[in-house]
């Protein structure tokens, strides 16, 4: 057995969850280290775009709209308790935040300002230009240095551990440079390992956006919950799938069709090009599957904004469509189409963090929290609105440290058979044992990403989700074959990518069989089949835990409403 | 389109370590960047190529790498413009940094050298329960140097590091600005004082390359500048490169252009006989090839001194 390490909190994930939730930690007087595979400043949180809601009372915003608002976004799969934590903590979390460093967007008088994004009627999106979770991030990773916290920098996670009780006991890892293989023994394990949005091909995601912490998790017996729940953002750039983000049009852009009419019309007379990002997706599929698009694209329409609204607060996505499709976004419209971005659902946790239910209510493993995109508390329920994401991350980041950190002062250190970490690091070693074959990780990881786009996107049926849903397990048959060509141990991303194929497939598992279940449409889950939402058999939550002997079983909880009854939902 | 990508490897595992290149056909598109060309060829031909790579939009930092011999991000970086002639590019691992696998490199140093710049806020006084007040131009113009991702490529190309390990560097001197330039960071004289020491600010040589390699516009050297400013304007101790700064600008000021053998003299002072003489033997060889400068009384003025007068004058006025 390799080397051990010991801490009280170990934070999987060192994007905005991981980092704010060790810092709360930290703040709480236990041990706390943080564990990712690329550095702190490399994660996705650097992709979220266009800002972080909030709604600050001092300037005439009521969370209760906030809340509301959300919850109607989520087509009320939202858990009503937790977002109206959400929307009630918003505001403290953007000063501290502010008073951290970050430089966000100010009025003439010197104070915060706000722009208007999807779903929602007032403006009360605090931004820094169009690169507001880069802005965060490197802040963040600032106050990890101040705290001289230690971070296992490209280290990979491989499992979970458990002691004999079952509690969660710290992980298995290895770290990238020398390969090395190490227990970190940890009473509890924070998991804000981010998305897993390159299940899909193609999506907005980072190629590290793997769902190593949501497949971690459900291998430990954490359930996943909501795992149907795959949210489409309307501007993606069509090929990679490159995020053009929301901000462009709550600064004022248009969306148009081959005509040069702005669609929106027909689907949200109200909201227009901001209705909720399920809604717009829709639209502009419908566009395009009717003809009106061209080359499977309609248009971002940015011409008629100011130009210094652009320079001072769309910069980098002026700078990415010149890099990345050849177009000036002061002289022509540009070609978007909906694409993957973001996975409402995730590791089940209550309203702090934790992934086991104090009243037995739902099974999970004790001394495991989760935050972040990894995590579904349920806050974004069927469709997430723009620029709650970040607010999730600080929000229930911070409430998820600080849980960790108490509630590790009552337990002991955990005692763990040296055997279960041995044989984790011999399961890893097997694969880079197997033999070569003519099949590669790539091909698999490729034909998994186009799969599920086909059978998973914007419009769902069940004969499409089923042949996916069999072309998936077909995929995993393939992967406890595939050969890694690498058999080093310094830096072998060819066994990382192997490793990360192993996660991704459990996720595309439970997200087929979760779409598969909700009979209804929903939110982002839009089934031709059951066009209708059907609050009767369907507003609750579907969870999956694994089972090794056979498919997932299935385990449903109601929706926790407060006092927002369900509405037809228009835009 | 046929694409020759001629890529340095190194595996530190082998019988005998060293680097070596190795060659790379493969189809591309005209829009493909040179990452998407580096990731066909580990998911297609070699699956052992090393790089590290994530957000394919040039906001993660992950893909820095020297490409036809300049650092840049592989995924911001058009094949078609990197393959002038013949339809070959050349990828090595960034510079002035050690290699650990392929294109992987060592960055432990480089992120030594931001922390040594103690990049965290420091207000100073009491908290404000709101936020801080502040203009929005003053935050406005730190959007530019917080838009570095800390992809290393002006560190990799910096022509200072490459003679004195010791410098801290472009990446780590931009972000020092950041804070010495935040209206809420109340510890600019002692981040100044610490920059003015041997190793800080005062170590860049001006060679722009920092300008030219960064893929975000972040500027690093025009940030230098303004460090170094705002250290004179603070009053921090004098030190050879403040005193070559001001000398400089006196001695242009005095006769319009440069007198090197003064400039040297001045800034270096008297009392530094020893670095003075470590001149002579370059001083010698420009005798013998009468490329030894005039100085003192026999470096004239130039024609217009007026002009140049005037031009000093009205810089002091607007500043």
């Amino acid at each position: 057995m390799g080397t051990s390490y010991e801490c009280d909190v170990l934070v999987m994930g060192a994007g905005l969850a991981g980092m704010r939730a060790a810092l709360a930690a930290h703040e709480a007087g236990v041990t706390v280290a943080i564990i990712t595979k690329v550095h702190p400043v490399r994660s996705h949180s650097n992709a979220a775009q266009g800002g972080i809601n909030a709604a600050l009372t001092d300037r005439g915003d009521q969370w209760e709209e906030h809340a509301f608002e959300t919850i109607k976004g989520s087509d009320y799969l939202g858990d009503q308790d937790a977002v109206e934590i959400l929307a009630r903590e918003a505001g403290a979390d953007i000063i501290a935040l502010e008073h951290m460093g970050v430089i966000f967007n100010r009025n003439e008088d010197g104070r915060l300002g706000t722009r208007r994004f999807g779903g929602q009627k007032r403006a009360r999106t605090f931004f820094v230009s169009d690169f507001t979770g880069q802005a965060m991030l490197h802040v963040l990773y600032e106050q990890i240095l101040k705290a001289r916290l230690p971070v296992f920098e490209e280290w990979f996670v491989t499992a979970l551990v458990k002691d004999d009780a079952g509690c969660c006991a710290g992980v298995t890892a290895f770290e990238l440079r020398t390969g090395q293989f190490a227990f970190i023994k940890a009473k509890a394990v924070i998991m804000a390992a981010g998305g897993a949005g390159r299940v899909f091909e193609p999506s907005t995601n980072a190629l590290i956006c793997t769902g190593d912490g949501l497949a971690i998790a459900y291998r430990a017996g954490a359930p996943l919950m909501d795992m149907e729940m795959v949210q489409y953002h309307p501007t993606t750039l069509k090929g990679k799938g490159l995020l053009l983000s929301e901000a462009a049009r709550g600064e004022g852009a248009y969306l148009l069709n081959k005509n040069g009419e702005r669609f929106m019309e027909g689907y949200a007379p109200n909201m227009m090009e901001l209705a909720s990002r399920d809604v717009v997706s829709r639209a502009e599929q419908t566009e395009i599957n009717e003809g009106r698009d061209v080359d499977g694209c309609v248009f971002l329409d940015c011409r008629h904004l100011a130009q210094d609204v652009i320079r001072d607060r769309l910069s980098q996505i002026f700078e990415e469509a010149k890099s990345f499709a050849n177009v000036d976004l002061t002289k022509d419209p540009i070609p978007i189409c909906p694409g993957m971005h973001y996975m409402m659902g995730g590791v089940k946790t209550d309203v702090e963090g934790r992934c086991w239910a104090l009243d037995g209510s739902w099974g999970g493993v004790q001394g495991l929290f989760a935050a972040g995109e990894a995590a579904c508390v349920s806050l974004h329920g069927g469709n997430r609105l723009g620029a709650n994401s970040l607010l999730e991350t600080v929000v229930f980041g911070r409430r998820a440290g600080r849980c960790a950190g108490a509630y590790v002062t009552t337990r002991p250190h955990p005692r763990v058979s040296e055997t279960i970490v041995k044989r984790e690091e011999d399961a890893v070693k097997a694969i880079l044992a197997r033999p070569r074959t003519t099949d590669t990780v790539a091909a698999i990881r490729h034909e998994m990403g186009m799969t599920m786009n086909e059978g998973f996107g914007v419009f769902r049926h069940k004969e499409g989700m089923t042949l996916a849903q069999r072309a998936v397990s077909e995929l995993r048959d393939r992967w406890t074959r595939v050969a890694v060509q690498d058999k080093g141990r310094v830096f072998n991303t060819g066994l990382v990518r192997a490793l990360e194929l192993g996660f991704m497939l459990d996720c595309a598992e439970t997200i087929a069989l979760g779409a598969l279940t909700r009979q209804e449409s929903r939110g982002a889950h839009f089934r031709t089949d059951y066009l209708q939402r059907d609050d009767e058999r369907w507003l609750r939550h579907v969870l999956m835990y694994q089972n090794p002997d056979g498919p997932p079983r299935i385990d449903f909880l109601p929706v926790r409403m407060t006092q927002w009854e369900p509405q037809i939902r228009v835009y | 389109m046929g694409t020759t990508f001629r890529i340095r490897r190194f595996d530190p595992e082998s019988a005998a370590p060293a680097p070596y290149v190795q060659e790379y056909v493969i189809d591309t598109e005209p829009s493909d960047t040179i990452l998407d060309g580096l990731i066909k060829i580990r998911d297609t031909v070699d699956e052992s190529l090393t790089l590290r790579c994530s957000c394919r939009g040039a906001i993660c930092g992950s893909c820095g790498m020297r490409i036809n011999g300049h650092a840049a991000l592989a995924c911001k970086t058009r094949v078609t413009a990197s393959t002038a002639s013949r339809n070959v590019v050349r990828v090595e691992p960034m510079n002035n940094m050690p290699v650990l696998k392929d294109l992987v490199t060592d960055m432990t140093g480089f992120w030594e050298k931001i922390r040594d710049v103690q990049p965290w806020l420091r207000p100073t006084g009491v908290e404000p329960e709101g936020e801080y007040p502040a203009s929005p131009e003053s935050m406005n113009r730190l959007a530019g140097v917080m838009g570095c991702i800390m992809c290393g490529a002006c560190v990799s190309d910096c022509a200072a590091l490459e003679v004195d390990a010791r410098f801290v560097g472009p990446a780590a001197l931009a972000k020092a600005y950041r804070f010495v330039a935040d209206p809420r960071d109340g510890a600019s004289a002692s981040r100044l004082l610490a920059l003015n020491e041997p190793g800080g600010m005062w170590d860049c040589t001006r060679c722009m390359e920092c300008l030219e390699v960064c893929p975000k516009g972040v500027g690093a050297m025009d940030r230098i500048m303004t460090l170094r400013a705002n250290g004179i304007d603070q009053g921090v101790p004098s030190t050879c490169g403040s005193r070559h700064a001001e000398v400089f600008a006196d001695l242009i000021e005095q006769k319009g252009r440069l007198d090197e053998p003064m400039l040297a003299v001045r800034t270096f002072g008297l009392g530094h006989v020893g670095s003075l003489l470590s001149f002579l033997p370059m001083t010698l060889r420009a005798l013998v090839r009468r490329k030894l400068p005039m100085t003192g009384p026999f470096h004239r003025p130039i024609p217009g001194m007026a002009q140049i007068r005037r031009l000093f004058q009205r810089s002091k006025e607007t500043r």
